[in-house]
């Protein structure tokens, strides 16, 4: 069947059931509830003064009722620094443990390890906001029978709450906690700021785990994650390595390139309307985007606007503004170095938030339907404005969904920032090899080649035209840049699906072939 | 004025997108001498396949001094570039002979000897002394410009934040150039990380009357706008004192006042040089 974007989309998978094809960033939305009851959450009782302390991870997992088929699942806070999912997978894997479900709140290049597991049929199943690396290359080569499910953060607290995904052990790796679990990621040696990801597992994992390498005396403040949701409490020496966790301050980028762009997206901001005191604001962590950043608060400097709040991945440039004045709170739900730790710890207007709050579509209101303006990058876009951040030009899962769809579909402007080609790679196609967010939810794609505004806001373009803005045809740029480039040769597939592409509704965006061996 | 190194393919496919005024392709001082003939390769055949938008193309070619100067020329000229720009210029002669050799290889290729112009660089204190035989007798000269490292180089001195040992050299080429009525560059700011200082330079730059400034990194052009592109409130003044100046000159009046300030003609010149800055017209 194909879904409304023209993607072929099976109604069956086996290991998945039944799919929906998706129908419109608000099509489900618009019915004021959700189709899919919710789940209830686990039934648990403990009794007074029973110590939570285990002696090793090993030990706790023992306690967990590990079995053949369990669904496990991991937060992503300290990103390549991540440890404990190779060690518990190792630890499942050493105990015969097979047909695991792996659902991490996303996947990196630490997690490389765990490929034997997927090999050797330990892990049969995984959903996951992102797959990079090696796991990516062999996702997209075949190597699960099942086909990975990507989701958004916003999606994967719905598929939590709906009981797609049912998790039977959580294992939540946390800077600071105590012996009851009450647990938190914002100050100790391995502090990594929020554990917003986390919240959702520890409400509905028949079983958790709180792993610490920071065990302080009762009760661990701040309570992000409470022991009214803890089953076990484990001390190790270390939760990962923390120089990949969270260092020192996010540095906005030198790159000519990169700069040009961000500059170019804060005067699409600045003359597109939105930019209002009180106007609610997300970026990214990198690149660009994290410069726009930079131009976007002289902007705010200059014409004397102050914003409502910042929200997401949050930088220490963000934690600036916040200081600074230009913004009245920051929404965290990740956080992106150490002085984000301690703003959250300290700031009562840094507040710390779970992903159902951040981006979860099916309540009464996530924090990404208030955004204003929002700047994201992209793998690849389209002439139609539909997004690919999740395979690469060579065909590998090496990205992630994230935010992406949650914070585009909220925003009253969805800015995309990238450059033309990266390398001899056009960025602008016209069909993306995947669709992450549609094309409806992206207002502005802004290259350092021109801005293309979608035609289906026009009043946006006419803004932007009348602040001098060098606005083209997208079909125009991307036959530009092909001139430049060439047009690569398309990529060879099989009918095998690897990967299927979860809209945060639930509904089926896109699908992910097995690329054919070369 | 943005820099580009001649044997930097992925730069010069992306120099035109900075917004830079003018692209100066160098195969001089940014390229090894082990690099030369590859940069003067791929110059010659990216300038006329890549579009540099609204920039101005120019060359900076090596001195005919040296073992290259020639052979750039030979390669170059025949493309037609915005410009040529001549490094270590020290005489009116030593321009006649540049202009001589230019010229012959047009006439080989058929080509007219007034589209291509030439940017004299000065950079030497002999250059400095010269300036204004440079600058003034030739009709293809439309741009001075000023190398400050080479010059402090040749001059024993260090090239300080302040600019002093430069500073007469600085002054002395803008006159020539004002003079000679044609545009006068000031040179880069090495520092790409100091952004005030950059600013300062340039103020300063403005200040004494350079029109243009040469960068080395695309991340200094904004500021170098910024400085150069007049305010709002400059632009208003300007427009309303040239729109009085139409007025009053129909009816006959060369000098009057507005707000109770004389304007006479030089008032109303620079008020028609920020207009043209601005890109507005006075209907």
């Amino acid at each position: 069947m194909l879904n409304s974007l023209g993607r072929e989309i099976p109604e069956y998978i086996e290991g998945i059931g039944k799919l929906e094809p998706y129908q419109g960033a608000l099509t489900k939305l618009s019915k004021g509830w959700m189709d899919e009851p919710t789940i209830p959450a686990p039934n648990k009782a403990y009794l007074p003064h029973q110590s939570k302390l285990c002696n090793s991870l090993e030990e706790a997992i023992l306690r967990s009722n590990p079995h053949n088929g369990m669904t496990i699942s991991f937060h992503h806070h300290l990103r390549n620094g991540d440890i404990l999912l190779v060690q518990t997978l190792t630890i499942l894997h050493n105990m015969g443990i097979r047909y695991i479900t792996l659902a991490s709140s996303s996947l990196n290049e630490c997690h490389d390890p765990i490929l034997p597991y997927l090999e050797d049929g330990t892990v049969t199943r995984i959903y996951s906001s992102g797959i990079r690396s090696q796991l990516g290359r062999a996702v997209a080569m075949g190597v699960l029978d099942i086909p990975v499910v990507i989701h958004s953060h916003g999606g994967r607290v719905r598929s939590i709450h709906t009981g797609k995904i049912q998790i039977d052990l959580t294992v939540i790796a946390a800077s600071a906690a105590d012996c009851e679990g009450n647990a938190t990621g914002s100050h100790g040696k391995s502090a990594f700021g929020s554990i917003g990801y986390a919240v959702i597992d520890a409400r509905y994992a028949k079983q958790v785990i709180v792993v610490t390498d920071n065990l302080v005396n009762f009760p661990c403040i701040p309570l992000s994650i409470s022991q009214n949701f803890v089953d076990q409490v484990v001390v190790v020496d270390s939760i990962g390595d923390a120089s990949k966790i969270a260092t020192g301050t996010t540095r906005i980028t030198n790159s000519p390139m990169d700069l040009r762009i961000a500059k170019l997206a804060a005067d699409v901001i600045e003359h597109s309307g939105f930019f209002e005191p009180g106007f609610a604001f997300q970026v990214g962590a990198g690149g660009a985007s994290l410069a726009v950043a930079k131009f976007i608060r002289e902007k705010m400097k200059t014409k004397a606007i102050k914003g409502s709040f910042m929200l997401g991945g949050i930088t220490s440039y963000c934690v600036d503004m916040l200081n600074d004045g230009l913004f009245e709170t920051i929404f965290d739900v990740q956080s992106f170095d150490a002085t984000v730790s301690n703003s959250l710890l300290n700031n009562r207007r840094h507040i710390e938030i779970p992903a159902a709050l951040y981006a979860n579509p099916f309540n009464c209101g996530c924090i990404t339907n208030k955004i204003d303006v929002v700047v994201l990058g992209a793998l690849e876009i389209d002439v139609d404005f539909n997004v690919n951040v999740i395979t690469g030009s060579e065909g590998n899962v090496r990205g992630a969904s994230g935010g992406h769809s949650d914070t585009a579909s909220g925003a009253k402007l969805t800015v995309v920032v990238c450059p033309s080609f990266r390398g001899r790679i056009p960025i602008i196609k016209k069909r993306v090899h995947t669709i992450v967010t549609p094309g409806e939810s992206i207002h502005v794609l802004v290259t350092e080649r021109g801005i293309c505004v979608n035609p289906a806001f026009p009043e946006l373009e006419a803004n932007l035209k009348k602040a001098g803005l060098n606005i083209k045809d997208i079909h125009d740029l991307e036959i530009e840049v092909d001139k430049i480039t060439g047009i690569p040769a398309p990529l060879e597939y099989t009918d095998k699906i690897v990967g299927i592409v979860e809209y945060r509704d639930g509904t089926i965006i896109d699908v992910v072939h097995q690329l054919k061996e070369k | 004025m943005l820099y580009i190194p001649g044997n930097n393919p992925a730069m010069i496919q992306q120099g035109g997108v900075y917004g830079a005024d003018s692209i100066l392709l160098d195969l001089e001082d940014a390229v090894a001498l082990n690099q030369k003939d590859a940069a003067r390769t791929l110059v010659r055949n990216m300038i006329n396949v890549i579009d540099f938008y609204d920039a101005e193309v120019c060359v900076r070619v090596n001195h005919l001094s040296t073992p290259f100067g020639l052979a750039d020329l030979e390669a170059i000229v025949p493309l037609q570039p915005s410009a040529i720009r001549y490094p270590k210029t020290e005489s009116g002669e030593e321009v006649a002979e540049l202009l001589k050799i230019i010229e012959q290889i047009e006439d080989r290729h058929g080509l007219p000897h007034n589209k291509m112009t030439l940017h004299a660089m000065i950079e030497t204190a002999m250059g400095v002394q010269n300036v204004f035989d440079i600058a003034s007798k030739f009709d293809r000269v439309d741009a001075i410009t000023i190398g400050g490292q080479d010059l402090t180089a040749d001059m024993n001195i260090v090239y300080t934040p302040d600019g002093a040992g430069i500073d007469f050299a600085r002054k002395r080429i803008v006159m020539a150039a004002k003079a000679s009525h044609i545009d006068v560059i000031d040179t880069v700011f090495p520092d790409v990380n100091d952004e005030e200082g950059l600013r300062r330079e340039t103020e300063y730059a403005k200040r004494i009357g350079f029109t243009g400034k040469a960068v080395i990194n695309p991340r200094q052009i904004e500021i170098i706008h910024d400085v150069y592109t007049p305010t709002d409130e400059e632009v208003r003044k300007a427009y309303r004192i040239v729109k009085e100046f139409k007025i009053n000159s129909a009816a006959g009046i060369g000098v009057f006042a507005i707000d109770g300030k004389m304007i006479d003609a030089p008032i109303v010149t620079r008020a028609e040089y920020i207009l043209r800055l601005a890109n507005v017209t006075v209907g």
